[in-house]
């Protein structure tokens, strides 16, 4: 059995190596994107104000403070202070406000923020009400700090997704997995080797692209690289799960890549690849979290971004390691070896 | 001789069509056995549902006398009519990969020199011709050393002479006393290699035995071909049926002398006259009334 499996192992591996074309846009895209979002992004941050308000269970639009309804500065609810105060801390928000007890009114500012001092001084020329006033500190994160891990993220998305549906869809509208049906080999040798090889691949291509943007563009790392690491193998596991499932039974490319296409778009915008949901409408997020995607880089920003350990990403990792078991049993249940 | 494949009452159907009706038959140990039949006959869902690549509706695939289970896989070699193999892959990885399926079988030295694939190892098996391709998968079926090879219209594609080159291969197999069932359409090549033939047709066997036990059993007549241009006779006036064969006059008659000595009185010009014996595609023609290879 693990003869078998390691063959397939190989032989799938050498594919992969010695298709140019392919291995070279694997590792070039994504550094692509990181390099030009930090020649665009570099010079400074985004011009719209965040504020952050922890306001119990009133709506921001019923409370009667006239900072709130300051122009061009996006105003929305938080419930956790904690979490709130670190972004803060890394310029990710220009300020958290508490007006859960109007009678003692809070904020807080990172000191070494520009926007957070420009905030501070409309705030105070908008009311005689008296602020307590809290300061945090960290190192600013940066907009590409932020982004490396949503591109890094996106492209393993599209390389597990694609990499494993396509390529079965491939073997058997062209008779290969017939082939193969016709040895000893079982199907559960077959896809563990498939799962094994994009995982063993993508995680190699992703850490020299990790390296390689950290020597170009120098981004911020918190927290655990080991940590990290165990985020993008689970993250990578669920997504080629997902792309095994998709194409289980299908047997035409152009349906698969409708598929697979299907998955990955949304993900692309809704699991904060580009931009953060913060401030979108619940829904949003609440569909946002069943991806994959979402799960592995909230995960991985909470690592690389505020150090996270593993008692706060725990939640993450375990539904990926959920919806990787439930996408590989429904996937070997329902896998087909040849057209009807 | 003990059968060491059987199949019985074999029926496959698909909505709206019966494949396989019903069919039975056994293949003896170290036999060729030829299934033949034009498009569509039946022949290649027969085979894949006794390779257990196909279940059947109905009926059953004995193997040495017990119906086929892990071991079957084990034991057999299966060239499919057309397989595609995996890109950027040598025939040497390709080869071994195979290999690598079975607790035993030949090496890959063994394998290269048997399907005369020594030239192209290390060559990317996208790279090779067609006959080098067919070669290739030839050895493939062949990697587990297997008691039975199953070979779905191996030459198919292939020039004249790559077709003989492979059918000297085949014969080489056959000297190893392994048991071979092959499906063709190529009349020709069933009759060089094979031991015995079951001919199909709307998924029934309409015909079953050694290829020259049924010609003999159908046919009592050979064929005299003559151009058409060489004919100018009213065919009334000769008294003998003629067919019509495209650029040729055929005469079907089992006293040759009687029918030359009418063609010369009739001051028939006999310089181009070919006189062949009954083929297994006059058999299918015989049996259905239709070509082949329709």
């Amino acid at each position: 059995m693990i003869r078998r499996y390691l063959a397939v192992l190989k032989t799938r591996n050498l594919e992969f190596l010695r298709d140019r074309a392919a291995l070279g846009w694997n590792v070039a895209l994504p550094v692509f994107i990181v390099v030009g979002m930090w020649l665009i992004f570099s010079g400074g941050q985004k011009p719209l104000f965040k504020v952050a308000v922890l306001n119990g269970v009133t709506a921001i639009a019923s409370i009667d403070v006239a900072f709130l309804k300051t122009r061009y500065v996006d105003f929305y609810p938080v419930d956790d202070e904690a979490a709130t105060e670190s972004k803060v801390a890394h310029n990710q928000i220009d300020m958290l406000m508490d007006l859960r007890d109007p009678k003692s009114p809070r904020y807080w500012v990172n000191e070494t923020s520009p926007k957070g001092y420009i905030l501070e001084k409309i705030l105070a020329g908008e009311t005689d009400t008296h602020y307590a006033r809290a300061t945090v500190s960290g190192r600013a994160i940066n907009y590409v700090d932020w982004l490396v891990p949503g591109v890094l993220g996106m492209n393993m998305m599209f390389s597990c997704l694609f990499g494993v549906g396509y390529v079965i869809v491939r073997y058997r509208k062209s008779g290969f997995l017939k082939r193969l049906n016709a040895t000893p080999l079982k199907a559960f040798e077959f896809i563990a080797a498939q799962v094994s090889s994009r995982l063993l691949l993508i995680m190699s291509v992703t850490t020299l692209v990790f390296i390689g943007t950290y020597w170009l563009v120098g981004f911020y790392m918190a927290g655990s690289y080991l940590l990290l690491l165990l985020t993008a193998v689970l993250g990578a596991v669920c997504m080629i799960s997902l792309g095994l499932l998709v194409a289980a039974r299908v047997a035409s490319e152009e349906f698969a890549g409708g598929l697979l296409n299907l998955a990955s778009w949304p993900m692309m915008f809704l699991s904060g690849v580009w931009f953060s949901l913060e401030g979108s409408p619940m829904w949003i997020q609440d569909v946002a979290k069943v991806f994959p995607l979402t799960q592995m880089l909230d995960a991985a920003r909470k690592v690389m971004l505020d150090g996270a350990g593993l008692a706060a990403i725990w939640p993450q990792l375990l539904s990926m390691a959920c919806m990787s078991a439930l996408f590989l049993a429904l996937g070997s249940f329902g896998f087909k070896w040849k057209n009807e | 001789m003990p059968a060491i494949l059987e199949v019985r009452d074999l029926v496959k159907r698909y909505p709206g069509v019966t494949a396989v009706d019903g069919i039975h038959f056994a293949v003896e140990a170290g036999e060729c056995f030829g299934l033949l039949g034009p498009n569509g006959a039946g022949k290649t869902t027969t085979v894949e549902i006794m390779e257990g690549i196909t279940p059947p509706t109905s009926g059953e695939v004995i193997y040495r006398g017990k119906p086929v289970d892990a071991r079957f896989r084990q034991e057999v070699g299966i060239q499919f009519q057309s397989t595609a193999l995996q890109d950027f892959i040598t025939v040497r990885e390709t080869l071994e990969l195979f290999r690598s399926f079975y607790s035993r079988g030949l090496s890959v030295d063994e394998l290269s020199r048997l399907c005369t694939l020594q030239e192209y190892l290390d060559r990317d098996a996208r790279k090779l011709s067609g006959g080098q391709r067919q070669r290739l998968l030839l050895a493939l079926a062949l990697v587990n050393d297997p008691e039975v090879l199953f070979l779905d219209e191996p030459t198919t594609g292939l020039d004249p002479q790559a077709r003989r080159n492979f059918w000297e291969l085949i014969r080489d197999i056959k000297a190893r006393n392994k048991t071979v069932i092959l499906t063709t359409h190529y009349m020709e090549e069933a009759f060089l290699l094979c031991d015995r033939i079951a001919i199909m047709d709307h998924g029934r066997i309409i015909a079953e035995g050694p290829p020259a036990s049924l010609l003999a059993k159908h046919f009592h007549d050979v064929i005299l071909q003559l151009p058409k241009a060489d004919f100018t006779l009213d065919p009334a006036d000769l008294g003998i049926p003629l067919l019509d064969a495209g650029e040729y006059v055929e005469i079907s008659t089992a006293d040759v002398d009687t029918a030359l000595q009418k063609l010369m009185a009739k001051r028939v010009s006999l310089a181009r006259l070919q006189i062949r014996a009954r083929t297994l595609e006059d058999l299918f023609l015989e049996l259905t009334g239709k070509e082949l290879r329709a």
